[in-house]
């Protein structure tokens, strides 16, 4: 993924796509002032000059997919795990949640249910005698409320760590796809083709600010975009290799 | 040799010549007018006697306590680590600061149990059962934490390696599944080392108790243990090698916690010094806690015969110097940030002093490195009741030196955008109160029930094990005829 700081205009729209597209749970007041939002796309502003009349540089920061990941050789039961096409992929149905993977990651971007978010009433205490906690939240959720869950995606329980996946599911959805057709015969290779997954922020921002491909694939737009001047990584002097990067914003001036 | 023993004052004159490097004139091991049979008497006297009032007034608070851990752990559960202040950039709290403070307060016990038995250090005979029941149940405080601190804690085994129809293992490359197992074996080989040094004292306590109850229980306990020469020569050798077992597991507990965080990499955390820095300090709040303990414990079960002021004035010593290393650790580590170059571990040791947890920063360097150093002074040593109020203050230091490390490192890392608070809440405040519950519960039982102190141990260290009638006269000059062995072990071998 490439962002680009010049096209960003900060309007959250990605934030928005992101928080509707993974079923990610809306935590309340109390919580966002205990810094527990969810949001796993975030916009970092950065402001520069005169008190009144700064420059802002907005920066959505997501997880980065590093190559050498500081949040899996510390989780001690390997919930989160590279996968073959080179996500960092986490495993909610392994995590236990002991946070050491939030603790280690540089960039802040995993985020816990502290609590059973999309419960009636996240507080409550659960109902031991039911059942083991894992199987009791389709009781708690209202059916009206189940409607609003985007299907493909998991809805996490309390005392598990999440993150950005890259939209997992739809690349999941496109590589299917390409693997049908192309025993079909409908197509010539099983690769998924430049554009066909689009991530939920990629397709919601409004500036085409942020692009998704494959690295590997030399003409790919990302690939491109990786080649630029403009094209740095964050925190790049702790070498972890983020697959996310940033194209720097320009100021005519 | 001799010219240094000549050069010294002819005779002890109290029980506070500890400095001399002659051991001929330190003072005793057990003062008082003690033989072997009075010793006996005065430890069984407390196990089997009947329960005193004051006990039952003491285990009822700490009973209520670990009755608000016990309640507080159950809300936990049924609701979520959400009760905790915990948040996104400030991953563990309490949960894990109280981890690494009992844990450390766990290290005391068996160095002095195997490390000072290796090194011939006699006088740990007095306290040492106290101190390895210390370590056992700060392990056990310390091992609760770690258990509940997950957000599905039904799924806790899962840290443990065992085949399972899911094909999965633990990940070996992850601290804390390496504290697994040096928590793991810590508890077990101290639990194994506190009961086998007990034995004897447990057949002692079987042969005078008085209900048949008692005695089945003590008997159960004492393993057949009849006293001949052959159980003894099979005792020591035993307690020699797991004396030599424990002694690695001292040093590598603590150095194992430390790489919880020094193998991460956030600003503070990273840290090559943590596993000897850690170590010292455990040690360091280890002996703090073993001299709050023993100073009241002395007074009320009357045992100043036993535990004597050179016991106190020793642990005094040890106190200063871990003491002094973890100041050393401290400055070290301003001085990495600085010469390192290194912007980010800059900043986190700016914020430390500084930053808006600046007040717990300078608590921890008050209580651990300020206040210790008036045990430079004899005349402090010698008020048993200002080494019991130093001990108490480094206790609160070395958990404020958690805190520091754990909350001050996170809360202000690499993004701006990420930095937060960390406020505790009632829930992390009544865990805390209550784990010492746990301790305090535990240990009273240990008061009541058990040999408090390692009778057999210390009947070896008295003149009479020695083939003395009565104890060797403090005036005892050695002829420069005397043997070398004898002048040099006359008190002690």
């Amino acid at each position: 993924m490439a962002i680009d700081l010049n096209a960003c205009i900060g309007c959250a729209g990605c934030v928005v796509a992101c928080q509707a597209e993974n079923n990610i749970p809306v935590v309340g007041k109390s919580n966002v002032a205990n810094s527990r939002e969810m949001h796993w796309l975030r916009i970092d502003r950065y402001f520069k000059g005169p008190v009144g009349e700064p420059d802002v540089v907005h920066v959505p920061v997501a997880c980065v997919h590093c190559e050498n990941a500081p949040c899996e050789q510390v989780c001690p039961v390997a919930a989160t795990v590279h996968d073959t096409e080179g996500l960092n992929g986490m495993v909610y149905n392994r995590c236990i949640g002991t946070r050491y993977c939030s603790n280690n990651c540089p960039y802040k971007v995993r985020r816990f249910n502290y609590f059973d978010y999309h419960a009636a009433d996240p507080r409550a205490p659960a109902r031991p005698w039911i059942g083991i906690p894992d199987q009791q939240q389709a009781a708690e959720v209202s059916p009206l409320q189940q409607l609003l869950f985007n299907p493909e995606v998991s809805v996490r329980m309390r005392g598990v760590m999440e993150k950005c996946t890259y939209c997992v599911q739809r690349i999941a959805a496109a590589r299917i796809q390409a693997r049908n057709e192309f025993s079909q015969g409908i197509r010539e290779t099983d690769q998924v083709a430049e554009g066909e997954v689009q991530t939920a922020c990629q397709q919601a921002c409004p500036t085409r600010a942020i692009t998704f491909g494959d690295l590997n694939d030399s003409g790919s737009q990302v690939s491109a975009d990786r080649a630029s001047p403009r094209n740095y990584a964050m925190l790049e002097e702790l070498n972890l290799g983020p697959r996310t990067t940033w194209l720097a914003k320009i100021r005519n001036r | 040799m001799s010219t240094t023993t000549t050069s010294l004052p002819a005779k002890a004159t109290s029980q506070w010549d500890v400095q001399l490097h002659d051991p001929l004139h330190r003072a005793p091991l057990v003062l008082g007018d003690h033989d072997l049979t009075t010793v006996t008497d005065l430890v069984t006297g407390l196990a089997l006697r009947p329960t005193p009032r004051m006990w039952y007034v003491a285990f009822t608070i700490s009973l209520a306590m670990l009755s608000m851990l016990v309640v507080t752990i159950g809300y936990l559960f049924l609701t979520g680590v959400g009760v905790w202040g915990n948040n996104n950039t400030v991953g563990w709290g309490f949960d894990i600061i109280n981890f690494v403070f009992w844990v450390g307060i766990g290290h005391a016990g068996t160095l002095i149990s195997a490390i000072l038995f290796l090194l011939r250090q006699n006088w740990r005979t007095g306290i040492n059962r106290f101190a390895e029941a210390m370590t056992i149940f700060a392990v056990c405080c310390a091992a609760i934490f770690p258990g509940i601190h997950v957000g599905r804690v039904w799924l806790v085994l899962w840290l443990a390696p065992y085949p399972t129809e899911l094909a999965m293992w633990p990940n070996a490359r992850s601290p804390l599944f390496w504290d697994v197992f040096a928590v793991g074996t810590y508890a077990t080989v101290s639990l194994l080392f506190w009961y086998m040094g007990m034995v004897p004292d447990l057949a002692t306590l079987r042969d005078r108790a008085k209900t048949r109850l008692a005695q089945m229980l003590y008997g159960f306990f004492a393993l057949g243990w009849n006293g001949s020469s052959r159980n003894w020569l099979r005792f020591e050798k035993a307690y020699l090698l797991l004396a030599a077992l424990a002694t690695p597991l001292v040093l590598s507990v603590h150095s194992v916690v430390s790489f919880d965080f020094a193998t991460s990499q956030i600003p503070g955390w990273h840290t090559t010094i943590f596993p000897p820095y850690f170590v010292a300090g455990a040690v360091f709040g280890g002996f703090a806690m073993v001299l709050v303990l023993a100073i009241p414990a002395r007074e009320w079960f009357g045992l100043q015969d036993l535990i004597t002021h050179r016991h106190i004035e020793n642990m005094s010593r040890i106190m200063l110097g871990t003491g002094l290393i973890v100041g050393y650790a401290y400055a070290t580590e301003f001085f990495m940030a600085w010469y390192s170059q290194h912007h980010y571990e800059q900043f986190v040791f700016l914020n430390r002093p500084f930053g808006p947890y600046a007040w717990a920063f300078w608590t921890m360097v008050s209580c651990n490195i300020a206040a210790p150093q008036l045990l430079w002074f004899r005349a402090i040593r010698k008020r048993v009741w200002v080494v019991f109020a130093i001990a108490v203050l480094v206790n609160v230091g070395m958990w404020f030196e958690r805190f520091v490390i754990i909350v001050t490192s996170l809360h202000h890392d690499f993004l701006p955008s990420s930095w937060a608070m960390f406020t505790p809440t009632w829930v992390d405040l009544a865990m805390f109160v209550g784990s010492f519950g746990l301790f305090f519960t535990l240990f009273l039982l240990f008061c009541r029930f058990l040999p408090m102190v390692a009778m057999a141990e210390v009947k070896t260290v008295m003149p009479q094990a020695h083939g003395h009638e009565t104890p060797v006269r403090f005036d005892y000059q050695p002829s420069p005829d005397t043997p070398h062995q004898l002048r040099r072990g006359h008190w002690f071998t």
